[in-house]
């Protein structure tokens, strides 16, 4: 090769990659554009409906708008749009997390029997009356689903640093927890009175309309609190994806850095489902999306999974308003209808574009 | 330039001991060291434990190093899983373990510089799902040497790749290493490999050191009948070159 060659060569590896970024960058962007188009649409849709011009001179000219659409917009709409986008990015990056530290694509809050553990959790409060955390009893709903939601991720973790487990093995854990709770939580229902009974139901589905301003600040803080920890460790965790020798050879501390990643995920799966009820698929589709969008480098992959998750709610929280006029559907039966097909997409699609 | 010394090292999994007793005198940087034996003779081991990725008994000694406990660098034989990355882009994750988000032009050019010595700069922006095993070989020496090891420890980097493949990584180790003054230390199952290209050879069977020293005088007809139990003997070939001939199994 001479020396012109070899240099047009290098400068043509160095420039396809800053294109590969810029490429990266670009699609986030859009995906934020469609996030934010996506969240008007939601505000505007209800029994009142709004045209969007009207939804943003409510956001950005609300002192020019009338006080009914203020109050719709601001204290009734907005949380429940808001709370589609958290709690959707807080699932999908909790769901993108736990694809990379247990290497499985499979791993996601819902099917690892985390949110199946909630769901019992909140359960035992509605029905019995029991609280796992005695001091918090005005809260007793959501910090029993949390104290379950943290107890099934922490067990999943640990048995998965146990020797010789694989990941099969921890697949089959997660779905041995799953009907664990669901039978538990099936006793519990059968125990329960009529009222209690009707709380649980609905409570399992998963739905938005539970949605609080104060709910949407604690799930966002969560999200903010956690997400730069993520981004501090992103070469470790795109590392742990070449596999545990490699990363270890690259002098990345993979039990530590498993450990801290387990733990932050609980926090943030375990918030939102103690907030909303169970919401299936979303921390399984959202990353998948997101790594055939951008690949695996977390530099880009983090920010996809945080916007395919929050975009991917808020679009179904859309769907669920419009498929039965003047009704709002759960949430948690949307997604599951939408989440089923796509798991069949990743089981018998192309493995390599999937994982 | 760089020398490492082995005073005797250990390892043990819970407690089933995988290795012991292992010393060398100082191995000197410009130059391969090849590391043979038998399948699962601890290896592997002895790698990661001089890597730091193992506890264990004994001390490695290094000398001339600038880098501290950078300066050794374990190449592993496990070439990664399917993750959706590009061959540039797993090189680059290599290279920025440990610093910021933001990529310099320097670093690229650094591995442009590896991806054309090792002549692939073809695959530079296919997925790593999409290469054959021994280019994945290719691409963890590149992951390897980005990160400019001063001791670099390399489990069988050639076992998955071609007669053209292994001549032209090895040649091109034995170059980097005189030039770079780094110590290279190299698991093999081809001991013609290591005759040819290795000046200095450990063996190691059931994680105990058989023998080390110069190539020539490790690799011998009595060495081979005990730890490989073959029947074989050194001869040189019309070039002058040692070339091993295995017999038969030794009865």
């Amino acid at each position: 090769m001479t020396i012109a060659a070899a240099h047009a060569g290098m400068r043509e590896g160095r420039e396809r990659y800053r294109a590969l970024a810029f490429r990266r960058i670009a699609l986030l962007s859009a995906l934020c554009a469609a996030l934010f188009a996506s969240v008007c649409v939601d505000m505007a849709l209800g029994p009142a409906n709004y045209t969007i011009s009207e939804v943003l001179d409510s956001l950005f000219r609300s002192d020019q708008v009338s006080d009914q659409l203020r109050v719709i917009v601001w204290d009734i709409r907005m949380p429940i749009a808001l709370m589609a986008v958290t709690v959707g990015a807080s699932l999908s990056v909790a769901g993108a997390q736990m694809q990379t530290i247990l290497a499985n694509p499979l791993a996601s809050p819902f099917t690892l029997g985390i949110s199946a553990a909630a769901s019992f959790g909140a359960a035992l409060a509605l029905v019995a009356g029991t609280a796992l955390v005695p001091l918090a009893v005005g809260y007793m709903v959501p910090i029993n689903a949390f104290v379950m939601a943290m107890a099934a991720a922490l067990f999943i973790h640990f048995a998965s640093t146990m020797r010789g487990v694989t990941v099969e093995t921890i697949v089959l854990l997660g779905i041995a927890l799953v009907f664990t709770f669901n039978a538990l939580l099936s006793l519990l229902e059968y125990l329960a009175s009529e009222q209690a009974l009707a709380a649980v139901v609905f409570w399992t589905m998963g739905s938005l309309t539970k949605a609080t301003w104060p709910k949407v600040w604690i799930t966002a803080a969560v999200l903010v609190l956690t997400v730069p920890l993520f981004a501090r460790q992103a070469w470790a965790l795109t590392a742990l994806r070449l596999g545990e020798d490699k990363a270890a050879s690259f002098g990345v501390n993979v039990r530590r850095l498993r450990l801290q990643t387990m733990l932050t995920i609980s926090l943030l799966a375990a918030i939102p489902v103690s907030f909303v009820g169970t919401i299936g698929f979303v921390g399984l589709v959202g990353p998948h999306m997101a790594r055939m969008l951008v690949g695996e480098d977390q530099r880009f992959f983090l920010p996809a999974s945080i916007l395919c998750g929050a975009l991917l709610l808020s679009v179904t929280s859309v769907v669920s308003k419009t498929i039965l006029p003047g009704a709002i559907l759960p949430i948690g039966v949307i997604t599951a209808l939408v989440g089923v097909p796509f798991f069949f997409v990743l089981i018998f699609g192309s493995r390599r574009r999937a994982w | 330039m760089v020398a490492v010394a082995l005073e005797d090292i250990g390892a043990s999994y819970g407690k089933h001991t995988i290795l012991s007793g292992i010393a060398t005198d100082f191995l000197q940087g410009g130059s391969l060291t090849a590391v043979i034996g038998p399948n699962a003779a601890g290896k592997s081991t002895l790698f990661k434990r001089i890597a730091g990725l193992l506890a264990g008994p004994g001390t490695v000694h290094l000398t001339g190093a600038t880098s501290g406990k950078d300066a050794i660098r374990y190449m592993p034989q496990d070439t990664g899983g399917n993750a959706v990355l590009t061959v540039y882009e797993s090189i680059l994750l290599a290279a920025k373990q440990g610093s910021g988000w933001r990529v310099r032009d320097e670093e690229l050019i650094g591995i442009d510089e590896i991806l054309r010595a090792l002549d692939i700069q073809s695959l530079s922006f296919r997925e790593l799902g999409e290469l054959s095993g021994g280019q994945r070989q290719l691409v963890a020496i590149a992951q390897a040497l980005v990160r400019k090891p001063e001791v670099l420890l390399m489990d069988e980097p050639t076992s998955a790749l071609d007669l053209y493949r292994q001549i032209e990584v090895l040649a091109f180790m034995q170059r980097r290493a005189a030039t770079s003054g780094m110590a290279v230390l190299i698991a093999l199952h081809d001991l013609n490999h290591a005759l040819r290209y290795c000046d200095q050879t450990i063996v190691i069977a059931n994680g105990r050191m058989r023998a080390g020293g110069p190539t020539a005088d490790v690799i011998t007809p009595a060495m081979l009948r005990d730890v490989y139990r073959v029947e074989a003997r050194v001869e040189q070939c019309s070039r002058g070159r040692p070339v091993l001939i295995v017999d038969s199994t030794a009865a």
